[in-house]
């Protein structure tokens, strides 16, 4: 017989793992990538393969040459960054070889440097989309347009977001009625159902919810984050527009439109980068929710959501100093 | 709050207790308790008989110890317990069963106590009774409640929440009757009006039957409770049942309570009824890949090895580890030529795949160990804590809150051996506070 083992207690485990946690993640996240297919045709397709590829090789090769630990590839956040990555973008032709790019920052700089999963302080697929942000900002800002059904050319044709809509209106003196009321604006059906411009993954609020639900049910993610986070946006933006309708949108628009669906679903909800205790992940999304109405309405950009989900990145550790679970007793 | 739920692996619930035949040689460790270890009072060469008092409990903070056997003492020497501490043990080599003739051996139930309480906690440190739910505490301190305090509940811990574990489940099942009789003795000991019995409801036979008992005593409500480890942890167990939480480093008997095992109710009914010392205990001989599942009433003293070889003949060729107690918070035996003691609940043998812990990776920050602390804790940061040695921020988050009771390491995802990092911590804090005095 062998020699006994011994160990501290508990002497057994409940079969979670990491890999497990991200493999449903990336489950999760196919209704996104199949309705933005479904739109947006093989140029969906393709930058989510080559965004996710990339994303894979690059932590393999860090990890392989670079610091020489062994490969963490198969858990399955690599893939899940490569396709959050890939959401995040406009689902144009440029961005098949761009996103290679957005790829080797998200990995390179905003995990890898860090000492890989766990360790990065910032959500490295919106890294990796920020950075894209600042230094392509007119491939960025270019829009396919939605017209059909399964488009499957390549071809690129500049259309416009609803919110980039509303920010050039609104600009151009226009009241947010006037901009409602243009041909280019979807209907509030199509919003929902995703059928306007915007990034690849983003434009679907049912297939996110779909996504969403089933990470709930699996205890992947909870509750908080997502509803502080669309809620306080709603609010915000509902108080805004009751002041003044002529200048700022609805909230049902405002939260059906750009990123803030997935944002708060699927970004600002990972583990690694957001609070620990459940009162410090609802102070994280309703900072994410207020931030976002702020940079959209007063910012320069029309969207704001990653941005505001770094901001608030960066200070979770702040607020997982100051929000501790409930003690049993004190 | 908190809690996680293990597979139960109940799987000797239906294995009736049997008699443990008497093995050559018994060791009986002089510390079976929480406490000072007691003295022995019997020589190399002494004559002694079942039930006789060999070791006094001479500090304020120990237990009587009397023989399991009768027969001849062989030494008094050090004896490695099953974790391989030296401990000093009277052997005692066996001769015949020769009984002690003041302990009732008739198989009469004797429901009338007669005792004064005073004269109930008497009994209980003259039979050295002490809480077999895991701590060992001396019954008779338990029992004396300090000037100042008052004790109004009396709560009988039968939760039983450690997966593998069924000792419990068959006291009840076939010692219901004692068991009542023993809550009414410690009720009466106490003063208090009633006693409940917490038992998980995922054990509806017992319920019935403890219930249908109870019936016909004054003062005893059985109370089922929700089924999530660790609801036996004692301040959960009060929490449940009365709805009074025990603060940081205070003790129940701090909220007007006071908590025993159910397997300590019985041996304070063989104490004080039948005069009958504490020298035998029930333990499980389980696992999943045995070919029977046991329980057996056994003489404290006998080592490990002798219960395997009666009950297994030998351990199967894929053993991996043999544990102590339930999978949660058991003790993996590097030693099994120790002897069994009077805390001592199971043989439990895990299969090498079992056994095995799998790598441990990067914390993703996932925060499954906060959810199922049942504490209130944050064990991640214990974890980041005491590894860097700040030993003073992880007092000032309360470290030694923890109970140990393993819901952190057994949820982690990135299987950190939270639970191994945070004894290490609360060690470290306990050497820093002594240093400081």
């Amino acid at each position: 017989m062998n020699l006994l083992k011994i160990s501290g207690s508990p002497h057994v485990h409940s079969d979670e793992s990491t890999k497990k946690i991200m493999w449903r993640v990336n489950l999760a996240l196919v209704p996104m990538l199949l309705t933005g297919i479904a739109y947006f045709g093989l140029n969906a397709l393709l930058i989510s393969i080559v965004s996710v590829a990339c994303c894979c090789l690059f932590q393999w090769l860090i990890e392989k040459f670079i610091l020489k630990v062994p490969s963490t590839v198969c858990d399955g956040s690599a893939i899940v960054t490569g396709l959050l990555l890939a959401f995040n973008v406009p689902a144009t032709a440029d961005m098949i070889w761009l996103v290679a790019i957005g790829a080797l920052v998200a990995i390179g700089v905003g995990k890898m440097s860090f000492g890989g999963l766990g360790k990065n302080p910032f959500n490295p697929a919106l890294v990796g989309r920020v950075f894209m942000l600042i230094s392509f900002p007119v491939q960025m800002t270019t829009w396919p347009t939605v017209g059909k059904w399964f488009p499957m050319g390549f071809d690129t044709v500049s259309g416009a977001t609803p919110l980039g809509l509303i920010k050039e209106g609104v600009k151009g003196g226009q009241s947010i009625s006037e901009v409602l009321a243009s041909p280019d604006m979807p209907s509030l059906c199509d919003i929902f159902l995703g059928h306007m411009g915007g990034s690849l993954g983003e434009v679907s609020a049912i297939a996110i919810l779909i996504g969403a639900i089933y990470l709930l049910c699996r205890k992947v993610i909870t509750w908080h984050i997502p509803v502080a986070f669309i809620g306080s946006a709603f609010i915000l933006s509902g108080i805004l527009w009751l002041a003044d309708p002529t200048q700022f949108i609805d909230p049902v628009t405002t939260i059906l439109t750009g990123g803030i669906m997935l944002g708060a679903c699927f970004m600002a909800t990972d583990m690694v980068t957001s609070p620990m205790a459940k009162s410090g992940q609802l102070i994280f999304g309703v900072g994410c929710g207020l931030l976002t109405i702020i940079i959209r309405n007063w910012g320069a950009y029309p969207e704001g959501v990653s941005f505001a989900i770094l901001l608030m990145n960066s200070v979770t550790p702040l607020i997982n100093r100051w929000c501790k679970p409930a003690r049993f007793a004190c | 709050m908190g809690g996680v739920h293990p597979e139960e692996n109940k799987i000797s619930t239906n294995a009736v207790i049997e008699q443990m035949p008497l093995p050559k040689q018994v060791a009986v460790l002089m510390n079976q308790h929480l406490g000072a270890p007691a003295t022995p009072i019997v020589a190399k060469g002494d004559k002694v008989k079942v039930g006789q008092l060999i070791a006094e409990a001479q500090a304020f903070m120990c237990a009587n110890i009397h023989s399991p056997v009768s027969g001849t003492v062989n030494k008094i020497d050090t004896c490695k317990d099953m974790v391989g501490l030296p401990k000093t043990a009277i052997y005692i080599d066996v001769e015949g069963d020769e009984w002690m003739e003041s302990i009732d051996r008739t198989p009469d139930i004797k429901r009338e106590c007669t005792l004064e309480p005073k004269e109930i906690v008497a009994k209980l440190k003259e039979m050295g009774i002490v809480g077999l739910g895991g701590a060992t505490f001396p019954a008779h301190i338990k029992y004396s409640v300090p000037e100042g305090k008052k004790a109004e509940y009396l709560i009988i811990n039968a939760a039983e929440c450690e997966p593998y574990l069924t000792s419990d489940h068959r006291v009840m099942m076939e010692h219901a009757e004692e068991i009542c009789i023993g809550v009414s003795i410690l009720r009466k000991a106490l003063g208090v009006p009633n006693a409940y019995i917490g038992i998980e409801s995922n054990k509806p036979e017992p319920i019935r039957v403890m219930t249908e008992m109870a019936r016909t005593f004054e003062g005893i409500i059985v109370e089922p409770l929700v089924v999530k480890y660790p609801q036996g942890a004692e301040k959960q167990l009060i929490n449940s049942i009365t709805g009074r939480k025990v603060p940081s480093g205070k003790l129940p008997i701090d909220v007007g309570c006071v908590v025993s095992n159910i397997g300590t109710t019985f041996a304070v009914y063989e104490a004080v009824q039948k005069n009958k010392p504490l020298i035998e205990n029930i333990l499980t001989v389980t696992g999943k890949k045995l070919p029977s599942q046991h329980n057996y009433q056994c003489r404290i003293g006998i080592t490990y090895n002798d219960i395997i070889k009666h009950a297994l003949g030998q351990l199967p060729e894929t053993t991996g580890k043999v544990i102590s107690g339930g999978t949660m918070m058991g003790k993996a035996i590097s030693n099994l030529d120790a002897p069994t003691t009077k805390g001592a609940s199971s043989v439990l043998v895990m299969d090498e795949n079992e056994a095995r812990r799998r790598p441990e990776s990067n914390c993703i920050r996932c925060g499954k160990c906060i959810n199922a602390c049942p504490m209130g804790l944050e064990p991640y940061l214990f974890s980041a804590l005491v590894k860097n040695d700040r030993i003073e921020e992880a007092q000032a988050h309360n470290i030694l809150d923890c109970i140990e009771c393993g819901c952190c390491f057994f949820s982690c995802p990135a299987n950190k051996p939270l639970t191994d990092e945070i004894r290490l911590g609360k060690n470290k804090v306990r050497a820093m506070m002594a240093a400081k005095k």
